[in-house]
């Protein structure tokens, strides 16, 4: 196994997911076998090839910083979990 | 009005402007159908039935009014990732099966202005993450050929859809071939164009640097026709391309004659199935009868393609599916402790087992001391298989071969093997790692299950690939076979 349980807990908690007992099993095993097939990629020769930056070696496009948007926040939050006066809800984040 | 559902969209355009028929009794028709037939299915996530008799309606209005759109009236399906105003958007996740999107994608909005009546939301692997529409919250699609099999993925509902004559065409999205495979393995068009060819606006991203809209129909020429629409420049999208859209049904038919087809031996080597690979073999001699030359080619590095996709996609997979953390849209966990574990509970509820495999692929491979030995290398490998790619079209103008390794393959049987499953992609990879437009059409059957030839072309060459595509349909009847249990 490339990768062990502790690294996994620690992958997790970077990815925010909560997995079970079970998932942890799983994933252990899955997840390093998919590591040790992109492992293949070490035998290629990359000496002074700069990584792709984007497909068509186009530059990211820039806009004048102007207000383009309109206000449609009651809109937006109609799809939110928990929403008050308009803000989001969360559990409580300072004691 | 007998057999509307056999027509492709050209054939329903010509009859919806001679009258011979309305949109709404073409629409009644067609959603009657799914009410009969897709429980055995599972194409759908959401028919829209009520709206598409109202867009139905408009159309025929319109036309009475003589003032008709490019699809005047036609209906199609959307694959369910596409944002749609006042309708459920749900990405085949439980993360989203509440969500009810407040504005409509591009795509969306050019296809109902051009008059298309959309019929619903087809099914898919979960955020498009999978080959066989098996990781979809609502239950794997079935292959219209064969009940027990898989449509393909992660478009599989789009492309069950299409060959179950549902609709003449439905969209799709393609980051690793999500378009093109289950495109073959229905015996149906798929095209994926050139990145930032259409707009990726309101379709809900998995990797933003090879995602891309296209489309499934029964031909090449409806394909163009549909893409014509769909492609184009969008402010609202900073990867779009501002570059012409030409009009793809002007030059369908031209001929093909001293097209230089590229093969690539690789393409051909073991891991293909050797009736699939004869099938493509025939439909490549075909092209050739029509005055195409072919020409070997080589791609050094397109062995590395998999193993490079499986990182860059993943990295941005976790990048992107970081929106989803139960405070904005989406599932949200109960009884939180603290905002920790409202984060963790609630991706951990509502994303399924492969999303979360890849999402932590993702974490991994961009974590602190593992990020130049894999997000960087391969970002140089795909810079590599792409100047492969380039040289390559110096001598060729598009390259043939297997849209898939094989036919159709069995729901559950490659579930539980992630590497396996995504070897199912090994031959359509490249073209999204290089930006490239790519098309799938139906060649053939192996053992009664449809088989696709795969054809890539130059950056936006997404002409050529149509031209040659209609060509060949012109000469063969493969698209025009219809499952038994769906005519």
């Amino acid at each position: 196994m490339s990768l062990d349980k502790e690294q996994v807990h620690h992958i997790a908690l970077l990815a925010r997911l909560k997995l079970s007992d079970a998932e942890y099993a799983e994933s252990v095993e899955k997840l390093s076998r998919i590591v040790d097939f992109v492992d293949q990629l070490s035998q290629a020769d990359t000496t002074g090839v700069v990584p792709m930056a984007h497909p068509l070696d186009a530059a990211q496009r820039l806009r004048p910083d102007v207000v383009t948007e309109t206000d449609n926040r009651n809109r937006y939050q109609e799809n939110a979990p928990a929403v008050v006066d308009g803000l989001y809800l969360v559990p409580k984040v300072i004691e | 009005m007998m057999d509307l559902h056999l027509q492709t969209m050209t054939e329903l355009a010509a009859g919806l402007e001679k009258g011979d028929f309305s949109s709404v009794e073409l629409t009644q028709a067609l959603l009657d159908r799914v009410a009969a037939l897709d429980d055995r299915l599972n194409a759908f996530v959401t028919v829209t039935a009520a709206e598409a008799l109202l867009a139905a309606a408009r159309a025929d209005a319109a036309r009475a009014a003589g003032n008709v759109g490019a699809l005047n009236g036609l209906p199609i399906i959307h694959k369910d990732i596409f944002c749609t105003r006042g309708v459920k958007t749900t990405c085949g996740s439980k993360m989203l099966n509440n969500f009810i999107s407040p504005y409509d994608a591009t795509v969306v909005e050019k296809l109902a202005a051009a008059g298309a009546v959309v019929l619903g939301k087809s099914n898919m692997d979960e955020f498009a993450m999978g080959s066989s529409n098996e990781t979809s919250f609502f239950g794997p699609v079935r292959n219209p050929w064969d009940l027990e099999c898989s449509p393909g993925g992660s478009s599989g509902g789009s492309s069950a859809s299409v060959a179950a004559r549902f609709a003449p065409a439905a969209t799709g999205t393609d980051t690793g071939g999500s378009i093109r495979q289950p495109a073959a393995l229905t015996g149906t068009v798929g095209i994926k164009p050139t990145y930032g060819r259409v707009s990726r606006y309101g379709m809900i991203a998995f990797a933003s640097s090879l995602d891309q809209a296209g489309v499934i129909t029964r031909s090449s020429e409806d394909a163009a026709r549909v893409l014509g629409v769909m492609a184009g420049f969008d402010e609202r999208d900073s990867t779009s391309i501002d570059h012409p859209v030409p009009d793809y049904l002007a030059t369908i038919g031209d001929s093909i004659k001293g097209l230089r087809v590229g093969i690539v031996r690789q393409h051909f080597d073991e891991g293909l199935d050797e009736q699939t690979g004869a099938r493509v073999k025939d439909a490549i001699a075909v092209i050739e009868s029509l005055g195409a030359t072919t020409v070997e080619v080589d791609l050094p590095n397109i062995d590395l393609s998999v193993p490079t996709y499986y990182v860059v996609a993943p990295a941005e997979c976790s990048s992107n599916l970081s929106r989803f953390d139960g405070v904005r849209f989406g599932h949200r966990a109960e009884n939180a402790e603290d905002l920790l574990d409202l984060y963790c509970r609630s991706r951990g509820e509502g994303f399924g087992d492969e999303v979360k495999r890849r999402i932590m692929t993702g974490a991994y491979v961009l974590s602190a001391g593992y990020y130049d030995a894999y997000y960087l290398k391969a970002q140089q490998v795909r810079q590599l298989i792409a100047d492969d790619f380039k040289k390559a079209f110096a001598d060729v103008d598009v390259i043939a071969g297997p849209t898939a390794p094989s036919p159709a393959f069995k729901l559950g049987d490659k579930v539980d093997d992630p590497i396996q499953m995504y070897l199912n992609d090994i031959y359509t990879i490249g073209a999204n790692l290089a930006g490239l437009p790519a098309i799938s059409v139906p060649c053939g059957f192996v053992n009664d299950m449809p088989v696709g030839l795969h054809l890539v072309g130059p950056h936006f060459g997404e002409e050529v690939l149509l031209r040659c595509g209609h060509q060949y349909q012109q000469q063969t009847e493969w698209h025009k076979a219809c499952p038994e249990a769906f005519q």
